[in-house]
């Protein structure tokens, strides 16, 4: 290990990891920390991604690839099931696997990597970020850097300690817990999403396949419904009625931040990527494939910025993320604002009139306009989700 | 255990961290408006001295691990 890097980059997620390897492909030096002992392991992951997003970063490889998604199915409060195939080619990931691949990526191309390193501080001079503080194997280091990269996850203290407002509200924070159960017996291809007030009021429960019986049954809530009833409560209670015999084999929670990303997502000597920039879509809770966008452009601006010895040039990530996912989410979070909060009765409302469509015309960028012309009353709704 | 929180009112610690049940998620560190909270790879404590008591923390708890207690978690030490 050397004594001071250009780069030091907190956190081995998938944001990390792309963000380490773009900044060691452009030249700099690079230290990527991580509290855990395994990178990607636990993993609080339904693990679902489209693979055109993955794609662009690395070449898909059945090692860490466990089911591929060829449909949705939305099964309403009464029921009423809507499939809809999926244009595009989905993919359930193998993450423990996944993770491993992409912080070897960065290795690969310079990165050093340090597990059970956990980053407790940092360095501060001059009011900007010039290192960490950090624990490994109860000694206390220090190590400096010209720029910290926080891909702490959803937690982020390495963002606030940098004066980033990285805290959740409670409402906004979806609680979440799930399961890698055996003896699912779901179509493989298919993922699932169920809606309403008895499986997930203002979130969802999905089951998502795993190949052989396995599967991924998970779900979130907010804080305020959270008050009420916990989601492991919510996870028993549908677990007992809908797969009394499975096996778990597994079981994690987590937290999912459903908000635009963050205002400010650098400041003088820190930049913030994935979970920690609040980075996730909104709309879906999806955050690996958006995590190593925010991940990637960063790690590339940050050598850059070094290169040029031009320490303000990091401010440019702020815009380029805005552009090329940043803005798309606020309008994802506008529509989760109004989907999230339809009452049971809606739901069922529109999954009786999409079951009417035939096969053909059920596509998913077809579902929003048919719904509303069968459904006249539903362009209200729509609109509301649109334009407020 | 009493302590001052900024409003200078003298506090006890109401947040009980249940034995045993912890995942480590970190959860509740991303809604703490006070980064009270610390969490390592297996291993969570509560910054008594940041701490206001505000419960965000326990709400958002997926797995019911943090709760209440307003008799202040000494008591339920015992
Ligand atoms: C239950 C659940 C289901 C989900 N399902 C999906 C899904 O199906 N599809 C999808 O796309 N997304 C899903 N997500 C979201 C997805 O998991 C995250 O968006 C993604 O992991 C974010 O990547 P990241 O690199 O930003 O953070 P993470 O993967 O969380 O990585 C952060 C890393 O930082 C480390 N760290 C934290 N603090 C410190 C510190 N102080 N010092 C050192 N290291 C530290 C952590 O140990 C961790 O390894 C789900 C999330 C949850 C909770
Ligand atoms: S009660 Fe409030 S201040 Fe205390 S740890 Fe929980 S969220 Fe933080
Ligand atoms: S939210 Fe609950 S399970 Fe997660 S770290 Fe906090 S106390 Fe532990």
């Amino acid at each position: 290990m050397k004594n001071e890097y250009d780069v030091i980059v907190v956190g081995a997620g998938p944001a990390g990891s792309m963000a380490a390897k773009f900044a060691s492909e452009n030249g700099v030096s690079v230290l990527m920390l991580e509290k855990d002992r395994d990178v990607g392991y636990p993993v609080r992951c339904g693990e679902a991604v489209s693979l055109a997003g993955i794609e662009e970063f690395v070449k898909p490889d059945p090692k860490w690839i466990s089911a591929e998604i060829t449909k949705f199915s939305f099964i309403s409060p009464d029921k009423t099931e809507v499939i809809i195939p999926f244009e595009g080619k989905g993919v359930i990931l193998e993450r423990k696997i996944f993770d491993y691949e992409l912080a070897n990526l960065a290795s690969q191309k310079g990165t050093e990597i340090l597990t059970r390193a956990y980053v407790n501080g940092l360095l501060i001079e001059n009011n900007s970020v010039c290192g960490v503080k950090y624990d490994f194997r109860g000694k206390q280091f220090q190590i400096k850097s010209k720029i910290v990269i926080g891909a702490d996850g959803v937690e982020s203290r390495v963002g606030r300690w940098g004066g980033l407002k990285t805290h959740s509200d409670f409402r906004d924070m979806e609680s979440g817990i799930q399961i890698t159960a055996s003896n699912i017996n779901v179509d493989q291809n298919t993922c699932y999403f169920y809606w309403g007030s008895e499986y997930a009021p203002q979130g969802y429960l999905w089951i998502f396949p795993k190949g052989n019986g396995l599967a991924n049954i998970g779900l979130a809530i907010t804080g305020d419904i959270g008050k009420k009833k916990s989601a492991l409560s919510f996870l028993n209670d549908f677990m007992k009625n809908y797969f009394p015999n499975a096996s778990v084999l597994s079981s994690v929670a987590g937290g999912i931040p459903f908000t635009p990303t963050l205002e400010k997502i650098v400041n003088p000597g820190i930049m913030l990527v994935g979970d920690a920039a609040r980075q996730i879509n909104p709309l879906s809770g999806g955050g690996i494939v958006s995590g190593m966008i925010g991940g990637s452009i960063a790690g590339k601006v940050a050598a850059h910025a070094i290169k040029n010895d031009d320490l303000h040039k990091i401010y440019d990530y702020e815009i380029l993320w805005r552009e090329r996912l940043g803005k798309r989410h606020e309008m994802f979070n506008r529509i989760k604002n109004g989907i999230y909060k339809f009452s049971d009765e809606k739901y069922d409302q529109i999954a009786h009139s999409l079951v009417e469509l035939p096969d053909e015309k059920r596509t998913l960028g077809n579902v929003a306009k048919k719904a509303v012309i069968n459904n006249p009353s539903l362009l209200i709704d729509v609109a509301k989700v649109f334009f407020k | 255990m009493l302590k001052y929180n900024y409003t200078k009112e003298i506090v006890l610690l109401l947040i009980e961290i249940l034995p045993d049940k912890c995942d480590f998620c970190g959860c509740c560190v991303g809604v703490c408006p006070e980064d009270a909270i610390e969490l390592k790879e297996a291993e969570i404590k509560i910054i008594e001295e940041l701490c206001t008591n505000c419960s965000k923390c326990v709400w958002s708890c997926p797995i019911e691990v943090l709760k209440f207690n307003r008799n202040g978690i000494e008591a339920a030490e015992l």
